[in-house]
């Protein structure tokens, strides 16, 4: 599989503060990466450093295997840090072809990609005149000109009305549907949720954990139960075998497990003790849980 | 270098501001040639600009480039806003993601500014000769063709002056406040100069040596103010006895300082955009 990022050992001091420390990881080629972690956790300049706009302090990076020099790379890379940055006075297609100038590519996907953001009616308009929802969406049609190996999305969502938010993630799922490559660093963990298959999560500019979004967690699945006596069924269940141990929260039983069980004998077990559920579920913990978890620990 | 030529001239025609300043700015240009047409006619003392001689050649290349040199600040402030207006768009950073390199983003502002540069000599270059063929009394191509070390001076000091003010776009990121400090250094160079001359070398030349090394007094010498010159005013400095003994001509050492500052200029700027994080 082609790598496309790789970060050796990061390090970015801004004067008395240390932003990243050794933050190392390695993007590759077609999977959807989220970068997780509270404000101010150092993933805007993790990507600031990748992107060329921000001096690393020590460390390394490169781009593909690097074979190319950053700014080269950057070419056919697509991304939008923040929030929109455009020609005021130009319009979204004048925006556009300034883009194709840059990155030394002719106008032919200039109105293709105004029109898979929705743009297209209003290419004529000054970008002065646009909406923020609609900035960014030019921003992710400019960053997609070069149909590029990886889009870069630096917090897409933050600022914009649930409608806004809603149009950019369909527009990133499509993307994604492609099988292009995806980094998305953001604070909203649903968002991450899902549409991630990777994950990286930063604290104060140590990286607390890469790889897989389900592999996040260890104690994978448990249930979620509820019935008309809770106490009594907290302490059937701790004499149950495979029971790791229970938890009580906001008026449901939560079960974790050592060995594996299945929901029907849980059910059949409880019964023979004459306990009847109102409210049983398998389930995996969220990202949120899992991020505060992690977070929590470390 | 086209790529690079493309890019920034998008960004400046584009902008009205930048736009209609540039335009003022040749417009304005051509209007030197409207210095023939002053004319005073006071019964008994005529005065006619044109037939004093400003317009023969080779003076008219001296007086035409001194002249159109004040017009600069015009583009200067297109140049300094140019430059400010990447930071307070947010569009360096954007131009930097999208793959452009930081010495291709310096050198397309600096092509840009020999771009400029170039067409503004040409411009005088050829409104000079239509107006010295229309009004000077000598037209033989020795005399017309000599002399045109002004306009190589005249082209030194806009890139010269030009690149300073794209170093303190960089330097200061907004606008306004670069103009301001284009102000406030000539300011202090006039000031340094005084005390220079006055107070610390009252009596000997050490002030003037010393003063040719500031930029903007550098690009000032370049081309010495050439009214003195015209045998109308000659001959009245010697009628009230003042003897002249002014160096009009270009000084191979004055270029040399003001290209040492382009390229100090032009490097300061780099190193800055290096260094800094956006």
């Amino acid at each position: 599989m082609q790598t496309i990022l790789s970060v050796k050992n990061l390090n970015k001091r801004y004067g008395a503060l240390q932003a990243l420390k050794n933050v190392s990881f390695e993007i590759q080629k077609g999977n959807v990466y989220g970068i997780l972690g509270p404000n101010g956790s150092g993933k805007s300049t993790t990507l600031g450093i990748a992107l060329n706009v921000v001096n690393k302090t020590s460390g390394e990076y490169s781009w593909f295997d690097g074979t190319m020099e950053t700014h080269e790379a950057l070419k056919k890379v697509g991304a939008i840090i923040e929030r929109p940055n455009f020609y005021p006075y130009m319009t979204a297609k004048e925006n556009l072809e300034l883009v194709c100038k840059i990155k030394g590519i002719n106008y032919s996907k200039v109105t293709e990609k105004l029109e898979l953001v929705g743009l297209v009616e209003r290419q004529y308009s000054k970008f002065s005149t646009f909406s923020l929802g609609m900035k960014q969406r030019l921003a992710i049609a400019s960053a997609l000109l070069n149909d590029p190996e990886i889009l870069i999305l630096d917090e897409p969502t933050n600022g914009l009305d649930p409608q806004g938010i809603h149009q950019i993630r369909d527009i990133i799922k499509q993307i994604a549907s492609k099988g292009t490559t995806i980094l998305l660093a953001s604070h909203l963990l649903d968002e991450v949720e899902k549409v991630c298959t990777h994950v990286l999560v930063l604290r104060k500019g140590v990286i607390l954990y890469t790889g897989l979004v389900d592999g996040m967690s260890a104690n994978d699945v448990f249930f979620e139960l509820q019935a008309d006596d809770n106490d009594t069924l907290m302490s059937v269940l701790s004499v149950h075998p495979a029971v790791k141990n229970v938890a009580i929260d906001q008026g449901k039983v939560l079960v974790y497990l050592k060995e594996n069980l299945e929901a029907k004998e849980l059910n059949r077990f409880l019964f023979e003790k004459n306990i009847v559920l109102n409210h049983l579920i398998k389930r995996k913990n969220s990202l949120e849980e899992q991020f505060l978890e992690l977070t929590e620990k470390n | 270098m086209k790529r690079l030529l493309a890019i920034e001239l998008q960004k400046i025609w584009k902008n009205k501001a930048s736009r209609v300043l540039t335009l003022t700015y040749f417009i304005l240009l051509t209007f030197i040639a409207l210095i023939a047409s002053i004319k005073f006619d006071l019964g008994i003392f005529k005065f006619h600009l044109a037939e004093m001689g400003i317009f023969n050649f080779p003076f008219i290349w001296h007086f035409n480039t001194y002249i159109a040199s004040i017009l600069k600040l015009f583009l200067a402030i297109v140049i300094v806003s140019m430059m400010a207006n990447e930071y307070s768009y947010g569009t360096l950073k954007q131009n930097l993601i999208d793959g452009m390199s930081k010495r291709e983003f310096i050198e397309s502002k600096f092509l840009t500014v020999v771009l400029f540069a170039s067409f503004s000599t040409i411009f005088i270059f050829v409104m000079s000769l239509i107006l010295g063929y229309s009004f000077s009394s000598y037209t033989e191509v020795s005399i017309v063709f000599s002399d045109l070390k002004y306009l190589l001076a005249y082209f030194v000091k806009l890139v010269g002056f030009f690149s300073f003010c794209l170093f303190l776009g960089i330097l200061v990121k907004r606008s306004a406040f670069a103009l301001g400090f284009l102000l406030v250094w000539n300011i202090i160079e006039g000031i340094v100069k005084g005390i220079l001359s006055f107070k610390i070398f009252p009596d000997s030349k050490s002030a003037t040596s010393i003063m040719q090394f500031f930029p903007l007094e550098s690009m000032s010498n370049l081309i010495v103010e050439p009214f003195t010159r015209l045998s109308v005013v000659k001959n009245l400095g010697t009628q009230i006895g003042l003897d002249n003994i002014k160096n009009y001509d270009v000084e191979f050492k004055s270029l040399l300082i003001v290209v040492c500052w382009t390229v100090i200029f032009v490097y300061l700027s780099y190193r800055l955009l290096k260094k800094r994080d956006l």
